[in-house]
């Protein structure tokens, strides 16, 4: 057991600090919010050439064969700067799900520009009722002779205003939640057939509502049997997620701190009542907390598929979700009205830690999940 | 001991229910059971409805244009409008600065601005907190300095909520600095016209516009504009904050935000279900609807003991803080009860006159919003750690 940093690892944590903070000031940040893309191209673009968007991927598909670790490392200093790339979408879960599932021809057709981030896809596995049910799929895609065609809406895509190529989950067997009969596609968002309703996220990042209509879909690894790497590959995601919460939970309780020691009333700063005080330290509690829970994910990202794996990652979103939403409330309520107004950076990143809980699953989905691998003991 | 209304109140409360079923307009209640903003003229049509009834300002003396209601039929009102999706009142103008001039103002005062308030002419908003001022509400500086029939005021009020509306303002000023920090505040009414007042909205961070700065560059205000003795503002302030406080509970908000809880989660699917079959799902709601009648208890108790004499002391300052967090956990389970569709962020589809497609539901647009929108009542009217601090000292004398 080692948690220590190879030097490789923390000159990556630095290059991505680094990049970060001279990046992302919150100004900056409110008009990339602001623009047409909802986040900088020009960041995206740094990132790629800096060699983040390639970390994750094996050497022979164009990557530097990092782990869960290094993802971790860039996704807490994302966390830090609430950026609006959708790098988790793209990099991590397209990536993945490419990775896994294509065939080389398609390997080599995507990878190496995902890598490089010339190519910015998204991935939409959301449905109007699914509540967090990656299996509960009613998009269907049909096939006529080699083509597919997809029809239904997928919701919330994240990243998917901008995306090149959009990863669509439909069905072409089994029941609406059945595990079995789970296909993936890739699609053009700009093809016949497609239609896109963008809108903002409360988090100030953009996304869309997705609706096919008879669209054509090109058929990712074999039909029907898409759900285990979609259930592997949103396991990277949330330990993404939960690295990206906790760098986003250390500027709120630093942001805290700061105001604690320095805004004043009765005649003191506020920091000297110990009311506050205790609020304060269970922050940087649920932070600790949290830390671990987002290593620990960190650690298993990558790992081989077992029940173990799924259950790990459920316990560490949801620790990471509670944690990340009493940060969250703690950190406004510390504040004062403040912290209710758009001007203050502050309350932009209580909502980013809300928000986290609703990709990939909130307290309840992955207590339940956990839970029900009790069941057995 | 006996929890039911006696005869002559459910009489009341049958008068109440039918003149909220004849009376109340629909769009109205419409807007307010969807959440939706309303408009200051929807505010103003209200008013004037329970004006012409005689029901804008039951708390007021009889003389004044109030009513003979006792706290319970006080209570059996707000129950009951809020049922009925009736627009909660701005309290500013009926329910803040008229109590203060019916108790400190003189006759003068009183028969200028309460006819005003009373026919909705006037639309008041409150000039208390600053910058610096927050929890610490005397320690303001906002300066009134006596020049003739005048005084000359600079500053800066903040939070001023619906302040854009507003025509007139109550300020609390300091007019003496050299006096300990309560003792030198001054209690002021201020004609927004008046040059040199500057409003300046302050966006939320849910992308509301609600409340204001308030800046005072050399304003003029006529002498006569002061309310009670200068310098003894503190009482009249203190005066207002327990008329604030007992009215933040919100049972009454809550019970109609339970109700849209619910049909959200009626409406939402989970597992090929309704959300609200879901035994973890609905175990929250049961949850927070049990410590919701426990609070409403907990109010009629007061309002009963209110009824004998008694005066709410700081047992309001514990219901504020349990209604505030009532409240506050509804907002959040709706939030929750959207699943990933809590991050769309719609703010035109919560416009009044919006007729585009919605992206989920009537429900849907507005519940991640109000959520972050209701993290500001454990800050306002006190916060919850203020009010805190009231008990220990008031109740438990620590």
């Amino acid at each position: 057991m080692d948690f220590k940093l190879t030097e490789e690892q923390q000159m990556l944590q630095e290059t991505a600090e680094r990049l970060v903070r001279d990046v992302y000031d919150f100004e900056s940040r409110s008009k990339f919010s602001e623009s047409e893309a909802g986040f900088s191209t020009a960041f995206w673009q740094q990132m790629g050439e800096l060699g983040l968007t390639a970390i994750p991927f094996a050497e022979e598909l164009g990557g530097f064969g990092g782990s869960g670790i290094e993802t971790m490392l860039i996704m807490e200093q994302l966390g830090r700067g609430i950026c609006l790339e959708p790098y988790m979408e793209s990099v991590i879960l397209a990536g993945g799900l490419i990775a896994q599932l294509g065939s080389d021809a398609q390997k080599e057709a995507l990878m190496g520009d995902i890598a490089s981030g010339q190519l910015q896809a998204a991935v939409a596995l959301d449905e109007l009722n699914s509540h967090y049910d990656l299996a509960n799929v009613t998009t269907t895609a049909k096939q006529q002779g080699s083509d597919w065609t997809l029809t239904g809406r997928k919701g919330v895509v994240i990243g998917g205003q901008t995306a090149g190529k959009i990863l669509v989950s439909a069905r072409t067997g089994g029941d609406t939640r059945d595990e079995q009969g789970i296909s993936l596609f890739l699609i053009d968002p700009t093809a016949a057939g497609v239609s896109r309703r963008v809108y903002a996220t409360v988090d100030g990042r953009k996304a869309c509502e997705l609706f096919l209509d008879n669209a054509k879909g090109e058929l990712l690894g074999e039909a029907g049997k898409a759900f285990d790497a979609i259930r592997y590959q949103s396991g990277r995601a949330i330990a993404a997620l939960c690295a990206e919460a906790v760098g986003a939970m250390r500027s709120s309780c630093d942001l805290t701190l700061e105001y604690l020691k320095t805004r004043k009333q009765f005649g003191v700063p506020i920091g000297k009542f110990q009311v506050l005080q205790h609020r304060m330290v269970d922050m940087i509690s649920e932070l600790e907390r949290a830390t671990s829970m987002a290593t620990l994910a960190a650690c298993l990202a990558d790992d081989e598929d077992s029940a173990e794996r799924s259950a790990k990652l459920a316990a560490a979103k949801f620790v990471v979700n509670r944690a990340a939403t009493s940060v969250a409330e703690q950190s406004i309520q510390l504040h004062g009205g403040i912290a209710m107004t758009w001007e203050y950076s502050g309350a932009h990143y209580a909502k980013r830690l809300v928000m986290i809980s609703h990709q990939f699953g909130d307290d309840d989905y992955h207590l339940e999940a956990y839970s029900a691998q009790l069941t057995g003991a | 001991m006996d929890i039911h209304y006696s005869p002559e109140q459910l009489a009341f409360r049958d008068e109440v229910r039918e003149f909220l079923k004849q009376e109340l307009p629909a769009d109205i209640a419409q807007k307010v059971k969807l959440v939706k903003e309303l408009s200051k003229q929807d505010h103003e049509r209200w008013q004037k409805i329970l004006s012409k009834r005689g029901w804008y300002a039951p708390g007021w003396p009889v003389e004044h244009g109030g009513t003979t209601w006792g706290p319970i039929e006080k209570h059996i009102f707000d129950e009951e409008s809020a049922a009925y999706g009736a627009p909660r009142l701005v309290p500013f103008g009926v329910n803040m600065v008229a109590p203060v001039i019916i108790k400190f103002g003189n006759e003068e005062q009183k028969a200028t601005y309460l006819p005003r308030i009373l026919d909705g002419t006037d639309w008041w908003c409150q000039g208390y907190s600053e910058p610096g001022a927050g929890s610490d509400l005397a320690s303001l500086k906002t300066r009134a300095v006596r020049d003739g029939d005048h005084y000359i005021v600079n500053g800066q009020k903040t939070w001023t909520t619906l302040g854009q509306h507003a025509n007139w303002i109550f300020c609390l000023v300091r007019t003496d600095p050299e006096a300990q920090q309560q003792r030198g505040i001054s209690f002021l009414l201020i004609d927004m016209a008046t040059p040199g007042i500057t409003v300046r909205p302050i966006i939320t961070l849910d992308g509301d516009h609600e409340v204001n700065e308030i800046f005072f560059d050399d304003v003029k205000v006529p002498v006569e504009n002061l309310v009670g003795e200068e310098n003894k503002g503190w009482t009249c302030a203190k005066y207002l904050l327990t008329h604030e406080r007992t009215g933040l509970a919100g049972i009454g908000a809550s019970k109609a935000a339970l109700s849209n809880l619910k049909r959200i989660a009626s409406k939402q699917q989970k597992n090929g279900k309704p959300l609200i079959q879901d035994a973890m799902f609905r175990s929250q709601i049961a949850e927070i609807e049990m410590s919701l009648m426990a609070a409403e208890m907990s109010t009629l108790r007061i309002v009963a003991a209110a009824s004998e004499g008694g005066v709410p002391g700081a047992e309001s300052s514990i219901l504020k803080v349990q209604g505030t967090e009532i409240r506050q956990t509804i907002t959040h389970l709706m939030r929750k009860a959207l699943g990933p569709y809590a991050l769309p962020f719609l703010p035109e589809e919560m416009e009044l006159d919006y007729d585009g497609e919605l992206l989920v539901g009537d429900y849907a647009a507005s519940p991640a919003s109000q959520y972050f929108n209701m993290r500001k009542l454990s800050i306002f009217g006190g916060s919850n750690e203020i009010q805190k601090n009231i008990v220990s000292k008031m109740i438990l004398e620590l």
